[in-house]
């Protein structure tokens, strides 16, 4: 399968099947869209109807020849030849390698758009974990781990700080376990910034990898979707914190992760204000939100947001050009050291390798699905009680979904969000529609940066 | 190839042998939480 377009006036084709991405001239970039329907001398005489004089007939043969050396080098027109690998795969014995624990089920804001009902889930009660369930979730984790080594645990709520000496002591609980159980724990920790102090700060630049700060971007942005409890806007109070944070953070790793709506289709600003905040990591993520909620992304602001990915496309690539990148969490793309197909094919692991835990110690199938009763899986003191949950996410993957088995994004997405799927269809096994048009989006604009960098990179631009 | 320019050579098929040992970070953990996004991860197993 080969996916063609253009954009930013290069020729992209992508072979889906093994990756490879090649930057062509428009003869080239023609000759492949015929290659496989027409013979050499059909594809010669159509080129010669739609290009007059412009390319001789020995022009053609050479491209002719050069298209089929790369399909016989494997790099064009290649098979999808992965599908019986992958359903082995997951056919395996899985063991758990991450966690998602739920350790404040309460907020101090009140997002419009929050999944979570500001900590509720879905009605439940606000509360907070107790070090002892924390400290069972890591237990669980290393005994359901394994061989693996490296072992992750999110820090999620509600908000995460408003139960901030558990984190510190579930920290250090899991480092006290690192040495004899031959784990390597990697903690991550996402907050809306409000409580962010000294020692919060000084703690998380010591044992979290990764921090997520959450900020929508403009002030007018944040804070209708982003209000404190009593209504009042939030970026004044996040802001000063998170540059702080930032400014202190060195060189590991952290995310200011926005969320776009229907009401800010112009998220390039939202960008280009983080960016002047200081803010060199960012991520924005379109909301997924109920079709009758207003501010919900519809069909028909697909093309709106289309041109708004294009912007922030050619954005960064003036950035490298300047000598002062900024990361966009979506267009990152590793085309030489990526993740294998498995990885690529075989889903995001929920149900099986990464389970979420709420307070009170349940355990469910991701974040998203914490609080829907149907998919509550067992727990951290008896573990899975329900193998079956298990077992239909492990059948979650692109061949088990129809609409994947086209769609030249599947190697990128991994067949999308079972939860996304399972809120807009019923099942973890269909796929989320307008996220996947983006993602589809997102995908093509990744591969033409690398494209315009690759031309930086040789002084061609 | 003078009108084919080549930005990766490096093909799945031949992650399919070594690939699969598990080690590398869960998609969601990174910071989406509200999709899925694999293609932008790292392999940790080199």
């Amino acid at each position: 399968m080969v996916h063609q377009y253009k954009n930013n006036g290069y020729n992209i084709v992508l072979d889906v099947c093994s990756g490879s991405v090649h930057v062509v001239d428009d003869l080239v970039y023609d000759m492949i869209a015929m290659y496989e329907e027409k013979t050499k001398e059909e594809i010669a005489e159509a080129i010669r109807e739609r290009y007059g004089d412009e390319y001789s007939l020995e022009d053609i043969y050479e491209a002719y020849s050069d298209i089929e050396e790369l399909k016989s080098m494997g790099q064009l027109f290649t098979e999808d030849v992965y599908k019986d690998v992958i359903i082995d795969f997951k056919k395996r014995q899985t063991v758990v390698k991450a966690l998602c624990l739920h350790i404040a089920h309460d907020c101090n804001l009140a997002c419009k758009y929050c999944f979570a009902d500001e900590g509720e889930y879905h009605g439940k009660k606000r509360e907070l974990m107790s070090l002892e369930v924390g400290k069972k979730a890591i237990d669980f984790l290393i005994e359901n781990s394994g061989n693996r080594v490296n072992l992750e645990v999110d820090f999620f709520g509600g908000e995460p700080l408003m139960n901030f000496d558990v984190v510190k002591e579930i920290v250090a609980y899991g480092r006290s376990k690192e040495k004899e159980a031959n784990k390597n724990f990697r903690f991550t920790l996402t907050t809306n910034g409000v409580l962010l102090n000294d020692d919060v700060v000084e703690f998380c630049n010591k044992e979290i990898s990764n921090v997520v700060l959450s900020l929508d971007g403009r002030q007018c942005v944040n804070d209708v979707m982003r209000p404190t409890r009593n209504g009042k806007g939030s970026y004044d109070v996040i802001v000063p914190k998170f540059q702080d944070f930032v400014s202190k953070r060195g060189d590991k790793s952290y995310y200011v992760r926005g969320t776009f709506t229907r009401n800010n289709l112009d998220f390039v600003e939202d960008f280009k204000l983080m960016t002047e905040l200081g803010f060199k990591e960012i991520s924005i993520e379109p909301v997924v939100a109920p079709d009758d909620a207003d501010y919900a992304i519809r069909e028909e602001d697909l093309e709106t947001i289309y041109k708004e990915y294009d912007k922030l496309a050619l954005d960064i690539i003036e950035r490298h050009k300047s000598g002062k990148p900024v990361t966009f969490f979506h267009y990152m793309l590793d085309l030489q050291g990526g993740p294998c197909v498995y990885k690529r094919l075989s889903g995001c692991g929920s149900g099986t390798e990464y389970l979420a835990v709420t307070p009170t110690g349940e355990l469910y199938p991701c974040h998203q699905f914490v609080g829907i009763d149907e998919f509550e899986m067992g727990n951290v003191f008896e573990g899975i009680k329900k193998p079956e949950i298990v077992d239909d996410f492990k059948l979650c993957n692109v061949y088990a979904k129809d609409k994947c088995k086209d769609c030249f994004a599947r190697f990128y997405c991994s067949g999308g969000c079972a939860a996304n799927s399972y809120q807009f269809h019923g099942s973890i096994l269909d796929a989320y529609d307008i996220g996947c048009k983006l993602q589809q989006k997102r995908v093509e604009c990744a591969i033409m940066i690398k494209a315009a960098l690759a031309d930086l990179e040789e002084g061609e631009l | 190839m003078k009108r084919i320019k080549t930005l990766t050579n490096k093909t799945l098929n031949s992650t399919v042998v070594k690939g699969g040992c598990g080690e590398c970070q869960t998609s969601c953990q990174s910071a989406c939480k509200t999709s899925c996004t694999v293609g932008n991860q790292s392999c940790e197993n080199k």
